[in-house]
């Protein structure tokens, strides 16, 4: 079975113009939605404590409002089903610090009359640790940003480098804008699966570009962006099978995986959709935008496998002992 | 015909491995490597606390307050107005003769800075003392965490400090509300056992007494234990403290209620012993945690140096402040930064969860690579089977911690791992269209596919290892998993599918089917 069986070469670089406004709409939406909607920051991040419970039937969420009514400490509490109709969860924003009795305790006691149910989770996290929390997470997404750009860098150049952490900017932004669309709550597990969009975006990106390095040494072509068209026309096949599998793999968690994970595979399906679209139409041009020059990066090519053959002879030569 | 190559021998080796490492974690044996379940997959409780390490400073400046009390006392030393403020001891020698021998004893204490104004002396840390007290005070609270849960008898509690000044403490064994309570409130028991001195002149103007008026004569007031309204008018520098506890039991009284009694050592036994024989008809408070248990009259001197704590524990609370002063005192008072307690049925839902998840997105991955690729297809699922032993293998070889993230990373792996082979199939698919012979296009697929490979692979790492080190807990264990994820699989699409074409290349060029083998029609003539 073939996908993509024509021997034709796309013309992605020509409608580059489009694809590109496209993102910049997108990405615009999203820092619009950002700045005006915001990020649900979740417990991990603001601070506070999730209660998950459990009915043996159906929540009596009615009674469970009027008995967390009873109590100051869950003032401004949300109450929603999680999952299924007998599970609830029960949000506050404030944290307790004392050990001896904690919030989980009280609404044990408080919710003793609403029915039947079993206190399956609580999570406290004090303000102190989800501002470190926040911290860390951003400091995270920097190194991994600043990681990448380096090993990019070496590897290639830095243009490619470049073009690629825009790329990544551009698939987190958007995978932001969705999350504050859907209003996600953002906890430690968004974090990680922003961070796996990192990884998958930027993997999707590098075998293309992998591919325009193999494709400007190996033809004659001296058009950067037919040398583009034609590479990504020939990992076309594979990102699409790719991004399938891996998507096809997500949906199941995302379907089957269970209400924690949900927003976890909700951030990766967006991740794979837009960082498959971004490696495809939105990295490569960036390359040539960024002033990409093809005779003098083949020149350079060159030059650096010249050095290399130099580098083996001489210790072929030492090898022989002949000097 | 060569069956056997070297890759394909590496291939077989790390497959073989791969299961007889993961066959104590799927069957759940009792011997052999296995993979730890995370808090959130098996249940319990993870908390990261704080320590209230000011408190630890105020009860060392405490100490030195009761020692150079006891030294005057036991030398003769007239001393007035031995006060507390602000983690400064003051007091006003009497005695201009007697500065010598304060001042040799004071020097014998490390980490004072002394201030003197005629005969008034302030005594307060040094900076460096300051810190050292602090870092003390948080060992010393992982130490004692670590001593009251071993007693308290939980399978693998972990303590340990995170950061400069946080603890975190990890229990898998709690699996009902009720446990987790009784855990919190034994490890938040700060056992601070003090026995102090009423202030028999002003004692029966207690109730007449604000805390102000009291802390101006020295005094503080404490209430009972049992009963709040009854209140102590008690010396706030104790005469000894639980730090000199060597033992604490439980026993029964003669009407049968539980009963704690405890050993102090030599130093506090001398210290105990005089004490009593200059205060007998005296009354003798026993405090714990700054409430009254008893206050019994002296009636002679108590040597052998142990005592009794009585006050209508039940046996199970006895037998928590026992633990509690067996450990010793936490010199500061911890308090809760983060929380995380998971119910064991939810974990189990979790697992069951996630389960489902991978089967049903591995079944849906190794039809479509079967469809899709055919033979070729076949052979880089036998790669991502192996890779997935490798995976549970690997984990249960350096007992990585299985979490709920880390399962959803190996989930995600199925679908990422067949990455390497679709690069390579799409490379063969690429050079047999150029006409190149099977044997020439596998060849030199995989040599074209490999640059790619390694440099997509590389960047996922590195996003892994960033997650590895700047994540907690569960976000850890996905850093985990999908690291491992990624290095297996490389060892098996890289190594193991090619293997394996050598072993079976004979077959393939005889056949010259090549839509069997690799999905693709090509006319060959």
């Amino acid at each position: 079975m073939e996908f993509f069986k024509t021997t034709k070469t796309f013309d992605f670089m020509g409608k580059s113009k489009v694809f590109i406004s496209l993102s910049l709409l997108l990405i615009i939406g999203s820092y619009v939605l950002l700045f005006t909607k915001g990020l649900n920051f979740g417990i991990d991040f603001a601070g506070g404590t999730i209660i998950q419970v459990k009915y043996d039937k159906a929540a009596p969420i009615k009674d469970i409002r009027e008995a967390i009514k009873k109590s100051d400490l869950f003032k401004g509490a949300s109450i929603t089903k999680f999952g299924s109709e007998e599970e609830v969860i029960i949000r506050v924003k404030t944290s307790t610090k004392k050990l001896g009795s904690d919030i989980g305790d009280i609404a044990r006691e408080i919710l003793k009359d609403t029915g039947n149910f079993e206190i399956r989770r609580v999570d406290i996290v004090g303000p102190k640790v989800g501002g470190e929390l926040r911290e860390k997470g951003i400091m995270a997404m920097v190194i991994a940003v600043i990681g990448i750009l380096i090993y990019v860098s070496i590897r290639f150049e830095w243009r490619f480098a470049l073009a690629a952490v825009f790329a990544l900017v551009h698939d987190v932004s958007i995978a932001l804008g969705a999350i504050s669309l859907f209003q996600v709550p953002v906890n430690l597990d968004i974090l990680a699966a922003l961070l796996t969009i990192l990884g998958y975006s930027l993997n999707d990106t590098i075998i293309v570009f992998d591919r325009i390095r193999e494709g400007i040494t190996k033809t004659k072509e001296a058009v950067l962006s037919n040398v583009i068209n034609d590479s990504i026309t020939k990992t076309l096949s594979r990102t699409t099978l790719t991004s399938l599998t891996t998507f096809f793999v997500v949906m199941t968690l995302y379907l089957f995986g269970g209400e924690i994970i949900k927003g976890f595979s909700f951030t990766l399906l967006i991740g794979i959709v837009v960082g498959t679209y971004s490696s495809i139409f939105v990295a490569s041009p960036l390359l040539m935008w960024l002033g990409f020059d093809l005779a003098n990066y083949k020149k350079k090519l060159a030059e650096k496998l010249k050095r290399k053959q130099e580098k083996e002879r001489m210790r072929a030569m030492y090898e022989q002992g002949v000097v | 015909m060569k069956l056997l190559n070297y890759r394909l021998v590496i291939f077989i080796i790390a497959l073989v491995g791969g299961i007889a490492l993961s066959v104590p974690s799927i069957f759940n044996l009792k011997e052999g490597p296995k993979i730890t379940l995370g808090l959130d997959l098996q249940g319990g409780l993870h908390m990261l606390l704080g320590v209230d390490t000011d408190a630890a400073i105020h009860s060392k400046i405490k100490s030195i307050a009761s020692n150079i009390k006891y030294y005057a006392e036991a030398e003769d030393i007239l001393i007035d107005d031995l006060k507390i403020e602000d983690k400064t001891v003051t007091f006003t020698l009497l005695d201009k003769d007697d500065q010598p021998k304060i001042d040799e004893m004071l020097s014998k204490i490390p980490g004072l800075e002394i201030k003197k104004e005629g005969l008034k002396y302030s005594v307060t840390l040094t900076p460096q003392e300051i810190e050292s007290v602090k870092e003390y005070a948080i060992n010393q609270a992982v130490d004692t965490i670590r001593n009251r849960l071993d007693q308290f008898g939980l399978a693998e509690p972990n303590v340990a400090k995170q950061g400069k000044e946080k603890i975190l403490v990890e229990l898998p064994g709690i699996k009902t509300p009720q446990e987790e309570q009784r855990v919190r409130s034994l490890i938040a028991k700060a056992a601070h056992l003090q026995l102090m001195a009423v202030d028999e002149e002003r004692f029966a103007r207690v109730y007449q007494m604000t805390p102000e008026e009291a802390a101006e004569y020295g005094d503080v007031i404490l209430s009972d234990a049992k009963n709040p309204n009854v209140k102590y008018l008690l010396k706030e520098i104790p005469i000894l403290d639980g730090s000199m506890i060597v033992d604490a039991k439980v026993a029964f009284d003669q009407n049968n209620q539980p009963v704690i009694n405890f050993t102090l050592n030599s130093a506090g036994a001398k210290i105990f012993g005089d004490f009593t024989a200059k205060n007998v008809g005296k009354h003798l408070a026993i405090v714990l945690d700054n409430k009254v248990y008893s206050a019994p009259v002296i009636r002679e001197r108590i040597g052998g140096g142990s005592g009794q704590i009585s006050g209508g524990f039940s046996v199970q609370e006895a037998h928590d402040v026992a633990i509690a002063l067996r450990s010793g005192a936490l010199l500061a008072p911890v308090f809760m930064l983060e929380k995380r307690s998971v119910g064991p049925s939810l974990g189990a839902d979790s697992i069951k969860a996630s389960m489902i998840a991978l089967i049903s997105g591995f079944v849906i991955v190794v039809l479509f690579m079967i469809v899709y690729y055919g033979a070729a297809g076949v052979i880089a699922d036998i790669a991502l089977i192996a890779n997935l032993f490798l995976i549970i293998g690997i984990m249960a070889l350096f007992g990585a911690t299985l979490t709920l993230p880390g399962m959803a990373g190996i989930v995600l792996t199925v679908g990422m791992a067949v990455d390497a082979n679709v690069i390579i199939n799409e490379r063969i698919r690429e050079l047999l269209r150029e006409g190149l012979s099977i044997r020439k296009a596998i060849e030199q697929g995989y040599k074209n596919a490999m640059s790619a490979i390694l440099d997509a692979n590389i960047t996922t790492l590195i996003a892994a290892v960033v997650l590895y080190a700047y994540g907690t807990g569960p976000i850890k264990g996905f850093a985990i998993t999908i690291s491992i994820g990624i290095l297996a699989s490389m060892l098996t699409a890289i190594l193991g599918t090619h293997g394996i074409y050598e072993a079976i290349l004979p077959k393939i060029e005889r056949s010259k089917n090549l839509s069997l083998w690799f999905g693709i029609k090509i006319r060959r003539d």
